[in-house]
């Protein structure tokens, strides 16, 4: 029964691993879950599952799985039938196999056996030791001997009943990427060099330089070595962007958090990047964009972020920015050719899935800048382009006659 | 390992399914990973362990500039050379110069401690990774005197993280985890009446209403926490406030909410009546 909870787990996409699956037989075998479902159902979601956004897939599978079984089944003959023959799962990998036998998977089993034994003993007699005092820790839900009321899941709702109420369906959450596998993309922007600047005490050198000199301390000091990138993020906020804020937060908060960059700044638009860009998500506060471009320079990494689905004339039209009361002399396509000009190393990632990205703007925008994807393999191929990698290729390179003049305009 | 009943302790409330997870962390020796939305008491928890369980509490209070080496020992290099060079002192014995950091001191204590490990989420991606040999032995190895301590009794690992960051497989495999789930209404009434067992009735039942009522607001960027509405309480309790009060407008809101996108969220639905 047990090795076939595993699969169904494994089956509804659940990564349970060996070591994960091992502990939770020697807490069953210890005798941590007694008879009871409902603990089991706790026990085994606190062992096998371990991020929060997967609690709903284990409660689905959990309430497939036990559907049929009432609230008081004995563990333990399930584990007994488990010890009699202890299948393991066909599609163990090498490693898994390997770590297995590093664990002592034999030794492991006889240790379980001889615990189930003992435990008998204790139990008088018999097969099954289910312990219904109340002073087990495990108390049926409900009171506690010490007196302490316990909340949470009590009033007798069974374990199948707690797993098909399905609470932590808000925290599922598909996610395309999350912030740990941003920053690990993010991580790979990184270019690090000695640097001018305040020097630190180099301790190896110095102990080799004072034994050379028989014992005199010699104080080595050299430049630290730090991450020389410098980017720019530009976030399109607001509209048709709001069923990806979540996703461009992750994005904006790893950036931030990613403390290897040299310098970080990031900005805010609205479909496009027009005279201002915005320090705040709600458009307030800003700048010049011409002043950001003339802080930044070919050595600043600019990534886009958009969905660069708009009316053509935000692009293409002095005027035809979407906010009504802002009246742009130059054209969204020429503040957007600016920033690849000034910054050749500059990229647009696009959170609609591509088979969209034929939408007129989106082809506009994608003939200025290398335009990926926002998912884990998007931003990759990104930074892959960015670090000179892979080519950087828009499907065009931008023309522009007045480039020179952007410092004048605005 | 004897089944140590950990229950919750008088100022702190434990659901049943945290108890149990904290029980067999202790019992299987793997380190519980704690998170939960901020304010639901993930710290808390471990002073609320050492207490019950009468244990030291150790607390390594991770910082984004943390490095796994900090938790074990510092070899304090340049005192030695200082000492070396003008100090009079004898510095032949290096272990002189070990400073042990709170995961090592776990190690190398007699009776079995508390270790807490608070957000564990603020240190760099690697960090976790690098902890993974010490958590699976309960040793290490002080490289510049080659002794290698290894726990006699195992401590109790409780590791916080808030919800926001992913945490690597392979450390996570290695934990029991637990997710503290947002106080239902029942819950929450007896964690006021921990921290204000005074508080009327009737100002309770309109304060939870409205509290709940926040949370459920559909947009709410950062919802209220369980602090929050403590501290609310005792500033409604301190400026006298009466419970009809609450039902027509929100006082204090600003101890609730703390971003203004939020305050004008509420403001709104207030005025659009959408209180039940």
């Amino acid at each position: 029964m047990f090795t076939g909870f595993l699969y169904h787990l494994r089956a509804y996409g659940l990564k349970v691993s060996m070591m994960e699956w091992l502990a939770l037989m020697r807490a069953l075998c210890e005798g941590y879950a007694r008879s009871n479902l409902t603990v089991f159902y706790h026990l085994s979601r606190a062992l096998l599952v371990k991020r929060e956004a997967d609690f709903d897939t284990f409660d689905r599978a959990f309430a497939t799985f036990f559907a049929d079984v009432s609230d008081i089944f004995d563990v333990t003959d399930a584990i007994l039938d488990w010890l009699e023959k202890p299948e393991l799962p066909r599609e163990l990998s090498e490693e898994e196999r390997k770590a297995l036998d590093a664990l002592g998977f034999e030794d492991l089993l006889s240790t379980f056996r001889k615990r189930l034994e003992e435990q008998d003993e204790r139990h008088d007699g018999g097969n099954k030791w289910i312990g219904t005092g109340g002073t087990s820790p495990f108390g049926h839900g409900g009171e506690h001997p010490t007196g302490i009321r316990i909340g949470g899941a009590g009033g007798g709702r069974t374990a199948v009943q707690i797993a098909s109420s399905r609470r932590f369906r808000n925290l599922r959450n598909d996610r395309i990427l999350d912030t740990r596998q941003i920053g690990v993309a993010l991580r790979r922007l990184r270019k690090l060099d000695r640097d001018q600047g305040p020097e630190e005490l180099d301790l190896p050198k110095t102990i080799d330089q004072s034994a050379r000199n028989g014992g005199e301390i010699d104080l080595v000091f050299s430049p630290p070595r730090r991450n020389k990138v410098r980017l720019l993020l530009l976030i399109d906020v607001g509209g048709s962007m709001d069923p990806h804020t979540v996703l461009c937060e992750r994005l904006f908060s790893a950036a931030h958090a990613a403390s290897h960059f040299k310098k970080f700044e990031s900005r805010f638009f609205h479909n496009c990047v027009y005279e201002k860009l915005y320090t705040d998500i709600s458009r307030w506060k800003g700048e010049k964009t011409s002043d950001v471009l003339k802080r930044v320079d070919e050595k600043w990494t600019v990534v886009f972020v958009g969905d660069a689905w708009m009316s053509p004339y935000e692009l293409t039209y002095s005027g035809g920015a979407i906010d009504y009361y802002h009246d742009n002399i130059d054209t969204g396509l020429t503040w957007l050719q600016r920033f690849r000009l000034r910054c050749p190393k500059s990229v647009w990632l696009n959170p609609e899935p591509k088979r969209i990205w034929n939408a007129p703007t989106i082809r506009m925008i994608r003939q200025v800048f290398p335009m990926f994807p926002l998912t884990i393999d998007g931003l990759t191929d990104a930074i892959d382009v960015l670090r000179g990698v892979k080519p950087n290729k828009a499907t065009t390179e931008p023309v522009l006659d007045e480039s020179k003049n952007w410092g004048a305009l605005a | 390992m004897p089944f140590q009943l950990f229950t919750g302790s008088d100022s702190y409330i434990v659901s049943p399914e945290l108890r149990d997870a904290v029980n067999v962390a202790a019992a299987l020796e793997k380190p519980l990973l704690v998170r939960g939305e901020p304010g639901t008491g993930k710290t808390v928890l471990a002073e609320a362990i050492a207490e019950s369980l009468v244990m030291e509490l150790l607390t390594w209070n991770i910082k984004s500039t943390t490095q796994a080496q900090d938790g074990l020992y510092l070899y304090d290099t340049i005192k030695r050379l200082n000492d070396a060079r003008f100090g009079d002192r004898d510095i032949s014995d290096v272990r002189d110069y070990i400073r042990y950091g709170p995961l090592g001191r776990s190690f190398l204590t007699e009776q079995r401690v508390v270790l807490l490990i608070d957000e564990i989420d603020k240190a760099d991606m690697e960090f976790p990774n690098d902890l993974l040999h010490e958590i699976d032995r309960m040793s290490f190895q002080v490289s510049e005197t080659e002794e290698v301590f290894t726990a006699k009794v195992r401590p109790i690992v409780i590791i916080t993280s808030n919800a926001e960051k992913e945490l690597p497989d392979a450390f996570l495999r290695r934990c029991v985890f637990h997710y503290i789930e947002f106080p239902e209404r029942e819950l929450m009434e007896e964690i006021v009446r921990v921290h204000h067992p005074d508080v009327e009735k009737e100002l309770l039942d309109q304060v939870l209403v409205r509290f709940y009522w926040l949370r459920d607001l559909p947009d709410l960027r950062k919802r209220p926490s369980t602090s929050e509405l403590i501290d609310w309480i005792a500033a409604l309790r301190r400026a006298g406030i009466e419970a009809d009060a609450i039902e027509a407008e929100l006082p204090f809101l600003g101890v609730l909410l703390k971003r203004e996108s939020d305050t004008n969220l509420a403001t709104a639905a207030i005025r659009r009546g959408r209180v039940n």
